[in-house]
């Protein structure tokens, strides 16, 4: 006669076990968790100005400041985003308005300016980005570079819908 | 030759960050009133070494009273320097100021410069209102001392940490010296203290 008392306990003390497991919220069923919105940064709204018109180039260039523009959630690239961009750079201080500029992310939600070189300015050396439009939240981003000499800058936001 | 060699030492350590700081290349990419701005606060930090040597009367040709007296329009000095600083950077990027002083400036230097602030301006009132308030003596110098090892030690910690228009090996040895002269200061034999004491 097969002996079934030890299989049942073990079948009773697994599935047991496997009711806390589920109910104690330890282990989630697989689902999708979602790109999550960037946040604002501390003192990334400073000196900026609302509107600041679209460029082809902030000043004479030399330096690049791109990133990407994508929903929260999904993921999915955002085309034709409005990003404002400032600096303080070789060219002026961050409250000049022609150290302002902004710019349309493409088809694939990616942005790319040319502007002065930036400097370090109130003690480092760092950019700033604003999304500015209806369709989601304001965000503000303050990117710092890892190098003062560094000639480019990049910054990626995931926006929420307003 | 003793002095003379005192003197030097003093002289390049503390002219030499302040001379190297006028000559930074980000100088050219800033107006008149943001150099003044970051001058002053060089200036201050430069000036802060001599300020432990004279209250202790430790500078050659100036001991017990013209040290002290000498200490006196230094702290004075430091005050308007903290003004012209605060007052130059806050034209140059008013939202930037307004954050350190609402403790949200994504810059932790910059809130070590507002303590050192602090404590400055509280030592200037202690000693402005030490006779109105007949303050005890030893209750006075205590809080002095302290306020003085704060606003030190800020200061070191706010230079250090920013990349501005210091040269960052001679910012060094002036945050090294400062410590240095203070600590040194108050290591200094009771009688020195207690001759200058009677003296005041």
């Amino acid at each position: 006669m097969p002996d079934t008392r030890f299989p049942r306990r073990t079948l009773l003390a697994a599935s047991g076990a496997a009711a806390l497991l589920a109910a104690s919220g330890l282990v989630v069923p697989a689902r999708a968790k979602g790109l999550a919105p960037t946040p604002t940064m501390r003192g990334g709204a400073n000196n900026y100005r609302p509107g600041a018109p679209i460029v082809e180039r902030i000043g004479g260039g030399g330096f690049w400041m791109s990133g990407s523009v994508r929903r929260a959630g999904d993921g999915a690239p955002l085309p034709g985003q409005r990003i404002q961009i400032w600096a303080h750079t070789t060219e002026g201080h961050e409250r000049d308005w022609h150290s302002h500029g902004a710019t349309l992310t493409d088809a694939d939600g990616l942005f790319r300016l040319e502007m002065p070189q930036i400097v370090p300015a109130f003690g480092q050396a760092h950019g700033h980005l604003a999304y500015e439009g209806d369709g989601f939240k304001t965000v503000f981003l303050r990117p710092l570079m890892a190098s003062p000499k560094d000639t480019s800058l990049e910054a990626h936001f995931v926006l929420e819908p307003a | 030759m003793r002095a003379a060699l005192i003197w030097l030492a003093v002289l390049v350590l503390s002219a030499v960050p302040v001379v190297l700081s006028l000559a930074s290349p980000l100088l050219q990419w800033r107006d008149p009133v943001y150099i003044a701005a970051g001058a002053t606060g060089v200036l201050a930090m430069a000036l802060m070494p001599l300020q432990p040597l004279l209250a202790t009367g430790r500078l050659p040709g100036l001991g017990g009273f013209r040290g002290r007296r000498l200490h006196r329009i230094i702290g004075a000095l430091l005050l308007l320097c903290l003004l012209l600083h605060v007052a130059g950077l806050w034209i140059t990027s008013p939202p930037d100021v307004i954050d350190v002083f609402l403790l949200r400036s994504p810059t932790p230097f910059s809130t070590w410069g507002l303590l050192a602030m602090v404590a400055l301006l509280l030592s200037a009132a202690i000693t402005a209102l030490r006779k109105p308030l007949r303050l005890r003596w030893r209750l006075w110098r205590v809080a002095h001392l302290g306020l003085a090892a704060v606003v030190i030690g800020g200061t070191v910690a706010h230079a250090l940490l920013i990349e501005g228009t210091m040269e960052p090996v001679s910012k060094a040895l002036l945050s090294l010296w400062l410590t240095a002269a203070f600590a040194g200061s108050l290591a200094a034999p009771l009688r020195h203290r207690a001759s200058a004491r009677r003296q005041g």
